[in-house]
């Protein structure tokens, strides 16, 4: 198990993880910069996520959407507000609409990630996603649910059937 | 999981309310065990009745309760509205699980990449 620690500050509305992986941080960097391995691991495998534009600048853009069972498709937009590579960047999350087109009644949240050297060929990722009220986070985890849901009874019936 | 809605004028007041350090503190004292205003003020270098403001602030937002208690008034916290913002950040970190799980996956299946491997 990758991760080290969890922290849910109610009063802030951040989520904060901490996970360690067994690779230098130019390597865990290609996760974050790599469109192809991004859709690797993005999305839940019921819900795959496809890249149609990664720009990893500060102001960058990058385009994605995602493909449920029932071929339902949910689009997002990230805008990059910081890049350093291969330790830091951070990034507003924006819904988009069918046309990939940024929604302007969604609220946005934010999300950062830094990459620390753990010692030798070990990296530590730090990510904190940051919501601006509870009505927002409400709204996105009833968008989010059934897919985590999804995901989490997919998980069961694969242990279940090992 | 039934989450309640909250209207935008709920969701206003509880982020008034939470966004005053003093009320942050109140609310995190009277998480376990309920606390009287007078004792409640007694932690804090301002008068009772400024903390009884704050305390009227957290009510409005159902962040906390009131009791009678004889002639004292003990505050509670509202767990329901905290447990509420609580949970629906754990979805998130079930998400952010899941997804770092997967990351390492990819790292112990792919050697590290190269540009030359994008060539053609």
């Amino acid at each position: 198990m990758p991760v080290i620690s969890t922290d849910i500050d109610t009063g802030e509305l951040t989520m904060t993880l901490v996970a360690e992986f067994a690779a230098d941080t130019a390597r865990v960097w290609q996760l974050w910069a790599d469109p192809r391995q991004l859709e690797r691991w993005w999305g839940p495998p019921t819900w795959p996520a496809t890249f149609t534009a990664h720009d990893l600048r500060p102001g960058g853009t990058t385009r994605y959407y995602m493909t449920g069972p029932d071929g339902d498709t949910a689009a997002g937009e990230w805008e990059f507000t910081a890049v350093d590579e291969p330790s830091s960047l951070a990034f507003d999350d924006y819904f988009a609409d069918e046309n990939g087109e940024r929604s302007r009644d969604m609220p946005v949240s934010h999300m950062s990630a830094e990459l620390d050297s753990a010692g030798d060929e070990r990296t530590r990722m730090t990510i904190v996603t940051r919501f601006e009220s509870i009505e927002q986070l409400q709204q996105l985890t009833e968008m989010g649910m059934e897919e985590g849901m999804r995901e989490a009874v997919s998980q069961i019936d694969a242990l279940l059937a090992g | 999981m039934v989450v309640d809605e909250l209207t935008q004028e709920e969701t206003d007041r509880l982020f008034l309310a939470l966004a005053d350090a003093t009320r942050r503190d109140i609310v995190e004292r009277v998480l376990v065990e309920g606390m009287s205003v007078s004792r409640l003020s007694s932690q804090y270098a301002m008068s009772f009745a400024a903390v009884q403001k704050h305390v009227a602030v957290l009510e409005r937002a159902h962040l906390v309760v009131k009791q009678k208690n004889g002639r004292e008034q003990i505050v509670h916290a509202d767990v329901t509205t905290l447990r509420r913002a609580s949970a629906l950040l754990e979805h998130f970190e079930t998400l952010w699980r899941q997804r770092v799980n997967r990351m390492e996956d990819i790292l112990a299946d792919d050697p590290p990449q190269t540009d030359a491997d994008d060539r053609p």
